[in-house]
């Protein structure tokens, strides 16, 4: 049974706000980037001129580019994988807590609330190679921890800064699913005999399926688009290369550097990125997805 | 009756404080922490200097944000009288020529007396066109020099900061002997390893006059003085005589932390080195190779100037006029320099800080003024003048990386970062031709 609207006009009516805020501030700007790639201009918008597509000539026939688009997968997928992974354990876990339970679970939720800039600076002191208690306990354990010349060292070092925050996003994700579990399935599994491990892998990971998937999503286009600030803060990019993902050779050519027509030209291609992942995903990966 | 003559007193006061009004002067600035409160203290002093105009200090972020609001508020129309932009966007602003409104143009039409010759040309040469003729009102500059621990060099027994290349390696060597773990960092190595290097052997960085006679100028960083120097510094990661500390000035927690006995760093950061070593500092001047020059030429600035901004009244651009020579007179150079550690602009600054008796008082805080007035600049040690530099930079410190890490040679590291940032010279190149 389909409920109908007596007229055409009030359903657009009531649809209306949403579509303004979108067609504002999401389709607007992405229609000006895309203008934007084609375009060579000076800083002040003085002088424009139509250059076709010479912005993407230039960044596909750059090598260091595609050694940028390494990184950002091998970043983006480390952060998704460790955030999750660490999120998921926390969350089994406060999901036996008995005692105390709210005050846990608030604690843990609390690093959400810290801007990205400041968890990198906060991240930054730590592993600081002269000064950071991590780098120096590192020192002491064996480990010559220097991000400012290792560049496996730098990349896990904006790995750990960025996914920081984001376990406490997950984190809440993954209890409320956890909570959503029939007790009477795991009542069920103990008493034909399966151990707590198996019960995790056979009952609630898969009925936590919707829940992984949608993070999957939710962390990878957090890693794409929203980590230049805790890299800026952290590492620059550097060394040499080693950490300058997609976006954040975005945000320094763009607004570090005012080069607006090439970082237009690399929006316009992280866009096609992302768009094309979330394709693969709801295609490939949620086909395994159980929804009850 | 009671209410007319009310009315006549508030129409009587609207008059008043409209004939009163100040035209109001925005100034966007990038100064921070205790240099912001200084800055807010100066418009305040001019503002109750005259009754005319209102200078409104805005606080609009890092060096980055403060330039790109300003940017973005000029595409918008709605751009500050006044701008603090830093030393690698004055090409931006210079070719930028339908936006800014060059100091030198805005002192002559609004009738304020103006003696380009009594500011310190190394410092101004950096704003200045190829004519000479200044384009933004320098406010705080710096220049980098070599601080040392005397504690340490005591320690060592070794009295005197090394002057030279040579004598940096023969005096690590023997701080090394002496337990300490290494020699020296440096913060910002484009500027202090490369930009300034060149500058004080009086080797180009960049032809066309370093990038102050046309936009077609094209990079000569990897020529051999510099590939040279490099090549050294790679060494000396390797034995521990350099340790590289970061892209910028992060490396000042090991020189407070005792870990490196030197430390090449701008003189502005005098203040802070001041505050935070708990030993005995010296300072001295960036050190030369010998053998590479007979006299080493004055060292380029860093920091940042003052650009005027198109689109405001003409009354508003006297109040302009008027406050950036206020902030050009002797006095207030004077209290800004000696409270900053930012170099004077003025003969008259220096002169009147040496009266008052602060260098004897600071030791160290003169030498980046004495370093900076050596000779006349000549083509190679006036500035740089490159489009595309913070990117260009940001190549620079890429390719050094790779020569610290030890994964690649110094010549091919320079090769490719003057290959790379001419690319970058010429994209900017075509953008404002």
């Amino acid at each position: 049974m389909t409920v109908t609207f007596p007229q055409k006009g009030l359903p657009w009516l009531l649809l209306l706000p949403q579509l303004l805020i979108t067609a504002i501030f999401f389709l607007w700007p992405a229609e000006q980037a895309l203008e934007q790639a084609f375009y060579q201009e000076d800083a002040f918008g003085l002088s424009r001129e139509f250059i076709g597509l010479e912005n993407f000539a230039d960044l596909f026939s750059n090598p260091l580019y595609y050694q940028s688009i390494l990184t950002t997968l091998v970043f983006s997928f480390s952060v998704a994988i460790v955030g999750m992974s660490v999120a998921l354990l926390l969350a089994v876990m406060a999901d036996r807590v008995i005692r105390g339970k709210l005050a846990y679970q608030t604690l843990l939720i609390w690093p959400y609330a810290v801007a990205p800039a400041l968890a990198g600076v906060l991240w930054w002191i730590l592993f600081d190679p002269s000064m950071g208690p991590i780098a120096l306990w590192l020192k002491s354990a064996g480990v010559d921890w220097n991000h400012y010349l290792d560049g496996s060292q730098a990349m896990i070092l904006v790995v750990i800064a960025s996914t920081w925050k984001q376990i406490s996003y997950n984190f809440l994700f993954f209890l409320a699913g956890l909570q959503a579990v029939p007790r009477s399935l795991i009542e069920a599994a103990a008493i034909d005999g399966a151990s707590p491990f198996k019960r995790f892998w056979t009952i609630v990971f898969p009925l936590l399926s919707p829940t992984t998937f949608f993070l999957l999503v939710v962390n990878l286009v957090y890693a794409f688009f929203e980590t230049f600030g805790v890299i800026d803060a952290t590492t620059k990019g550097g060394p040499g290369q080693s950490t300058t993902t997609l976006v954040y050779k975005v945000f320094d050519d763009g607004f570090v550097g005012l080069d607006l027509g090439g970082s237009a030209a690399q929006s316009v291609v992280l866009m096609g990125i992302v768009g094309l992942m979330t394709v693969i995903q709801f295609r490939f990966i949620e086909r395994k997805v159980q929804y009850s | 009756m009671h209410n007319l003559k009310l009315a006549s007193v508030v129409v009587g006061l609207a008059m008043a404080s409209s004939g009163f009004a100040a035209t109001q002067i925005e100034w966007w600035h990038a100064m921070g922490g205790a240099n912001g409160e200084k800055v807010d203290e100066m418009a305040k002093a001019f503002n109750d200097s005259q009754s005319d105009y209102e200078v409104k200090p805005v606080y609009k972020g890092n060096y980055t944000e403060t330039m790109t609001s300003a940017i973005a508020a000029f595409r918008a129309k709605q751009q500050p009288a006044i701008v603090q932009v830093f030393e690698v966007g004055t090409a931006s602003m210079m070719a930028a020529k339908g936006a800014i409104y060059p100091v030198y143009q805005l002192m002559k039409d609004s009738g304020q007396p103006f003696d380009e010759s009594v500011y310190l040309s190394a410092v101004t040469g950096y704003y200045s066109n190829s004519e000479g003729q200044m384009l933004s009102m320098p406010f705080n500059s710096s220049t980098p020099v070599l601080y040392y621990n005397k504690d340490l060099f005591k320690k060592a027994g070794i009295d005197q900061a090394p002057k030279t290349w040579q004598e940096v390696e023969s005096v690590a060597k023997k701080l090394q002997a002496s337990g300490v773990t290494c020699g020296f960092t440096t913060a910002w190595q484009s500027w202090v390893q490369l930009e300034n290097l060149s500058a004080r052997h009086n080797v180009p960085f960049a032809t066309l006059e370093n990038g102050f006679a046309g936009v077609k100028t094209e990079l000569t960083f990897n020529g051999p003085l510099q590939v040279a120097h490099i090549e050294k510094m790679g060494e000396w990661q390797k034995n521990g005589i350099f340790s590289y500390s970061g892209r910028t000035n992060d490396g000042a927690a090991k020189f407070y932390s005792q870990e490196c006995a030197m430390f090449t760093e701008s003189s502005a950061g005098y203040a802070g080195i001041k505050r935070n070593a708990t030993f005995d500092f010296g300072v001295s001047e960036l050190p030369y190779w010998e053998g590479k020059v007979q006299q080493p030429s004055n060292t380029i600035i860093g920091g940042a100037s003052l650009w005027v901004l198109q689109g405001h009244s003409k009354e508003e651009y006297k109040g302009v006029a008027s406050f950036l020579s206020y902030l050009s007179k002797a006095s207030v150079q004077a209290d800004w320099h000696q409270f900053s550690g930012y170099l004077p602009i003025t003969k008259a600054a220096y002169d009147l800080t040496k009266e008052q008796g602060f260098y004897a008082a600071n030791p160290g805080t003169e030498t980046g003024v004495m370093q900076m007035t050596t000779g006349t600049p000549t083509a190679n040690t006036k500035g740089l003048r490159l489009g595309n530099f913070v990117q260009i930079r940001g190549i620079i410190d890429e390719a050094l990386e790779s020569v610290w890490s030890g994964d690649v040679d110094a010549q091919t590291a320079l090769n490719t970062a003057v290959e790379r940032g001419n690319a970058q010279l010429r994209r900017f190149e075509k953008a404002n031709d």
